[in-house]
C-alpha cells in the first residue's frame, strides 16, 4: 500500500493547524497541552513520512527525541498547572492575566 | 647742561642737603615716638633741629665766602623723561643762602617761643595731647620751605611752595574742632588752601609756560636762554610773569587773593609769627626776586607787579586802622608790607624788597610773638580773675576792646611791642627805616605813582600801630581780665628779646653807602645796583610817619579809651570807618561772585544731574528696567518653555509611548500564543517568497 507522500504531509499539516487554534483558542490549560501534543505529533509525523521516502533512518530517530522532549514538557506543565490550580482554583488560562499591563 | 655730568661742588657745601634732613628728621622722631615723651623733650627735639639747620645754613653762608658765584649741589635724580631732566638738588648762593638763614634763624627763635606758648595754649583750649603734633607740623614747614628756598628749578620748588601750603593749612586749622560755631577754624584753613591753591594754577601754567618755551625746568638754564637766547618772545615772557604773579598773590596775599590771610588768625600765634608774617609769605617775593630776569625782560609784568603791591599796601593798611582783634591788626599790617616788598620788585628794586623781606620778617615775628604774649597774658588773668562759666566763650582775649593799661602789668611785653611798632613805622634808626626808605626811594625814581601810594600806605601804618599800642597798652584796664593779666615766663620773653635786637640793628644788612647786602646779593641777581640816599624821601617819610603817631596819640592817648567806649573814629569817619572796619566787604563780595555761583553749580550737577538724571532716570528706569526685562525674557520666555520644555517634552514622550506599548501587555497567554505564530507566519512567508 503505498500511501502517496504527500497525503502524508497533509495529514500532517492539518494535524499542526488544527493543534496551532486548538492553543490559540480553548481556555482550558489541559486541552492546550493537548493541542500542543498534537502538534508535537504532527511533527513526529512528518519526520516518519521523511524518513519513509527517503529511506533515511534519521528520521526515526528523531522522533524518539521529540517523544522524550515532549513527555519532560508535559511533567512540567502538568506541575505548572497543578501549582496554578492550588493558587486560582482554576484553569481558566483566561483567568491568569496578572502580568497585564 | 646736564646736572649730573656737573661735578659736585667739595667742602662745606656738601653738608647743604642737611638743611632739610635736620627738621624731617626732627619731625618724624616726633611722629614715631613723641608720644612717649615730655612736652619738653618733644619742643627741645624740634628746637634742635630748626637750630641745627641755622647753623647749616650759616655754614653755607661762610663757605659761599670763598665761592659766591654760587655752586649746585645735586642729592639725586627725580624725573629723566625725554628731554625733562629734573634733578633733586640744591642752589646754594647768596640770595637763597639769605633766605635760608632768616627763615632759619626766625624759625629757631620762634620754636623757643613756641614750647612755652604751647604749653599754656593746649591747656587753655583742653587738650595738653595736641602739643606733639603743633612740632610735627611746625618742623614739617622749615623743611618744606627749606626745599622751597634752596630749590635749583621750578619743580621742586613747587614741591616746596606747596608744602608750605599744606602746613599752612594744618597748622591753621590746628584747633580744627574750635572756632566760629565749631568749625570755624576748619573752615579758615580750607579758605587758606584753597586761596593758595588758585594761585598755585598761576605757578603751574607759568612752570608749563617755561618748559615748553625753554625746553628745561632748571633755573640757570631757563635765566640764560631768555637773556641770551632770544627766541621767546616778549609776549611769552610777559604771559609767564603775569602767571607767576597770580602764584605770588596767592602766595604772599596781595590783591586779589588776600582773603585767607586775616582768617589764617585762628592759628595758634607761632604760625601766624612763623608762616603768615615771616617765612610762607615771603615765598612770593622770593620767586619775584629769583626770576629778576624773567620780569627784567617783562617790563609790563613788572608794573603789573608794581601797580598791585602798592595797591595791596594801601588798601590794606587802610583796613588795619578799622580792626579791633589785636592779630587782625597785625594780619592786615603783613598783608601791606608784602605789599611793599612786592611793589619794590615789580620796579625793578630787588635788593630792596629783600632787605625789607628780612627786617619785616624780624619785627613782624616779633610783633606778632608779643601780640601772642600778650593774648596769654589776658588769658592767664581771665583764669586768675575768675571770670569762668558763660565768660569764658564770650569773652574774646584777642579783642584790644577788652585791654588796656598793659604796659604795667606786662613791661617786658610793652617794650618789645613798642620796639616793633617803632620799626615797622619806620623810625630812624630802626631796621624798618632802612628796608622802607630804600624801597621809598627806588619807587620814587622809577615809578612815582607807586611812590605815592607808598608813602600813603606808611603814613597809615605808623597811624595805626600807635593806635594799637594806645589801645592796648595805654589807659585803664577795661576788663577783669586785663586787671588780672601777668608777664610770661622767660622761654617767651627771651626770644622776644632777641627779636627786638634784631629789628633794632638790622639795618647795619644794607646801610645806605656801605649796602653790603646789595653787593652780596649781586652775586646772583645779575642787575641790580646800590640806590642812592635820598635825603628828600627819608626825611619826608620819618616826619609823616611822627606825625601819624601824633595824630594816633591824639584820638587814642589824650583821651583814653574807657570800657565799653567804641572808637572815636567811629564818629568822625562814619561810614568809612565802617567800611574799613568790614575790610570793605571783600569777603562778602567773593562769596556772592565766586562762591555762591560755584555751590549753585555744585548742587546742580550733584542733585539734577547726578541723582536725579543719572541715578534714578538711567540707572533705575532705563538699565535697571532693561536688564530685569531681559532677565524676565530670559527665565519666562525661555528657560521655562524651551529648556523646561525639553526635558519635560522628552518625559511625555517616553510615557505616551509606553502608554501605548502597554496595550500590548495583556497578560493573556493565548495572546502571547498568537503572537508567537503571527511572528512565524511572518517569517515563512518572507523565506517562501524572498
Amino acid at each position: 500500500m503505498d500511501i502517496p507522500t504527500n497525503y502524508l504531509l497533509a495529514l500532517s499539516g492539518v494535524l499542526f493547524i488544527l493543534g496551532a487554534l486548538g492553543v490559540l483558542t480553548r481556555r482550558n490549560a489541559i486541552v492546550i497541552f493537548m493541542s500542543i501534543e498534537l502538534m508535537l505529533n504532527s511533527a513526529n509525523l512528518a519526520f516518519i513520512t521523511f524518513a519513509r521516502s527517503f529511506e533515511d533512518m534519521i528520521g526515526q530517530i528523531m522522533v524518539f527525541f521529540v517523544i522524550a522532549v515532549a513527555a519532560a514538557e508535559v511533567a512540567v506543565g502538568l506541575a505548572l498547572i497543578v501549582a496554578i490550580f492550588k493558587t486560582k482554583q482554576s484553569i481558566d488560562v483566561d483567568q491568569i492575566s496578572s502580568m497585564k499591563g | 647742561m646736564n646736572l649730573s655730568e656737573v661735578t659736585q661742588p667739595g667742602g662745606l657745601f656738601t653738608l647743604a642737603p642737611l638743611i632739610i634732613a635736620f627738621p624731617v628728621a626732627g619731625l618724624l622722631i616726633n611722629m614715631i615716638i613723641g608720644r612717649r615723651l615730655s612736652e619738653r623733650l618733644v619742643g627741645a627735639i624740634a628746637c634742635i633741629a630748626v637750630a641745627a639747620s641755622f647753623i647749616i645754613a650759616i655754614l653755607q653762608f661762610v663757605a659761599l665766602q670763598a665761592e659766591p658765584e654760587g655752586v649746585q649741589v645735586v642729592v639725586a635724580d627725580w624725573i629723566m623723561i625725554g628731554s625733562l631732566h629734573v634733578p633733586w638738588a640744591l642752589k646754594v648762593d647768596t640770595l637763597s643762602v639769605t633766605m635760608m638763614m632768616m627763615v632759619t634763624g626766625v624759625s629757631t627763635l620762634i620754636h623757643l617761643y613756641a614750647v612755652g606758648y604751647m604749653h599754656d595754649d593746649v591747656r587753655f583750649q583742653g587738650d595738653p595731647g595736641r602739643y606733639t603734633r603743633f612740632f610735627i607740623f611746625f618742623n614739617l614747614f622749615v623743611a618744606a620751605m627749606m626745599v622751597l628756598v634752596s630749590a635749583d628749578n621750578y619743580l621742586m620748588m613747587f614741591v616746596g611752595w606747596e608744602g608750605v601750603g599744606l602746613c599752612s593749612y594744618l597748622l591753621i586749622g590746628f584747633w580744627y574742632e574750635k572756632g566760629k560755631d565749631g568749625i570755624g577754624n576748619a573752615i579758615a584753613g580750607k579758605k587758606a588752601f584753597i586761596t593758595n591753591r588758585i594761585g598755585d594754577f598761576g605757578f603751574l601754567i607759568a612752570m608749563f609756560l617755561i618748559f615748553w618755551n625753554f625746553k628745561s625746568l632748571q633755573f640757570d638754564e631757563v635765566f640764560h636762554l631768555a637773556e641770551h637766547g632770544g627766541t621767546v618772545g616778549v609776549g611769552v615772557l610777559t604771559a609767564i610773569t603775569l602767571f607767576m604773579l597770580l602764584g605770588v598773590t596767592g602766595k604772599s596775599a596781595q590783591i586779589p587773593l588776600f582773603v585767607w590771610l586775616p582768617d589764617a588768625m585762628a592759628g595758634p600765634t607761632p604760625v601766624s609769627a612763623l608762616i603768615h608774617a615771616a617765612t610762607m609769605v615771603t615765598a612770593g617775593i622770593y620767586l619775584i626776586v629769583r626770576n629778576s630776569v624773567l620780569f627784567t625782560l617783562a617790563p609790563v609784568a613788572s608794573d603789573v607787579v608794581a601797580i598791585i603791591g602798592a595797591t595791596t599796601a594801601l588798601v590794606a593798611a587802610t583796613i588795619a586802622v578799622g580792626q579791633f582783634d589785636i592779630k587782625r591788626v597785625l594780619a592786615y599790617s603783613t598783608i601791606s608790607q608784602l605789599g611793599f616788598m612786592v611793589a619794590a620788585a615789580g620796579v625793578g628794586a630787588y635788593v630792596a624788597a629783600m632787605f625789607h623781606l628780612v627786617t619785616h620778617a624780624f619785627f613782624k615775628a616779633l610783633l606778632f610773638l608779643s601780640a601772642g604774649s600778650v593774648i596769654v597774658g589776658v588769658e592767664h588773668g581771665l583764669h586768675d580773675s575768675g571770670d569762668h562759666g558763660g565768660d569764658h566763650h564770650d569773652f574774646d582775649p584777642n579783642d584790644m576792646r577788652n585791654m588796656g593799661g598793659l604796659r604795667a602789668k606786662m613791661k617786658t611785653t610793652f617794650l618789645v611791642y613798642l620796639v616793633g611798632s617803632l620799626a615797622l613805622a619806620g623810625i630812624p634808626p630802626l631796621a624798618g627805616f632802612f628796608s622802607k626808605d630804600e624801597i621809598l626811594a627806588d619807587a620814587n625814581q622809577k615809578f612815582l605813582l607807586v611812590y605815592i601810594l607808598l608813602a600813603i600806605a606808611a603814613v597809615f601804618t605808623a597811624f595805626y600801630m600807635g593806635r594799637q599800642i594806645l589801645m592796648v597798652f595805654f589807659g585803664e584796664p577795661r576788663s577783669k581780665a586785663a586787671e588780672h593779666a601777668r608777664e610770661n615766663p622767660p622761654i617767651m620773653t627771651y626770644p622776644l628779646i632777641g627779636l627786638a635786637f634784631l629789628a633794632v640793628t638790622g639795618g647795619v644788612l644794607n646801610l645806605p653807602g656801605v649796602h653790603s647786602l646789595t653787593d652780596w646779593l649781586e652775586h646772583t641777581l645779575e642787575h641790580v645796583h646800590a640806590s642812592e640816599f635820598n635825603l628828600f624821601v627819608a626825611l619826608l617819610s620819618t616826619i609823616l610817619a611822627l606825625i601819624a603817631i601824633w595824630v594816633a596819640w591824639g584820638i587814642y592817648g589824650r583821651r583814653t579809651l574807657t570800657k565799653g567806649q567804641s572808637d572815636p573814629l567811629r564818629k568822625s569817619l562814619g561810614p568809612v570807618f565802617t567800611a574799613m572796619e568790614m575790610k570793605y566787604w571783600v569777603d562778602e563780595f567773593y562769596n556772592w561772585l565766586v562762591i555762591r555761583p560755584y555751590i549753585r553749580l555744585a548742587s546742580f550737577l550733584a542733585d539734577v544731574i547726578d541723582w536725579r538724571f543719572w541715578h534714578d532716570w538711567f540707572h533705575d528706569t532705563v538699565i535697571a528696567r532693561s536688564f530685569r526685562g531681559l532677565t524676565h525674557w530670559l527665565a519666562m520666555g525661555f528657560d521655562l518653555p524651551v529648556i523646561d520644555g525639553a526635558a519635560n517634552g522628552l518625559a511625555s514622550l517616553v510615557k505616551g509611548a509606553s502608554t501605548r506599548l502597554r496595550i500590548l501587555q495583556t497578560g493573556f497567554v493565548r495572546n502571547y500564543a498568537l503572537s508567537f505564530f503571527v511572528g512565524l507566519l511572518l517569517i515563512l512567508s518572507y523565506i517562501l517568497f524572498r
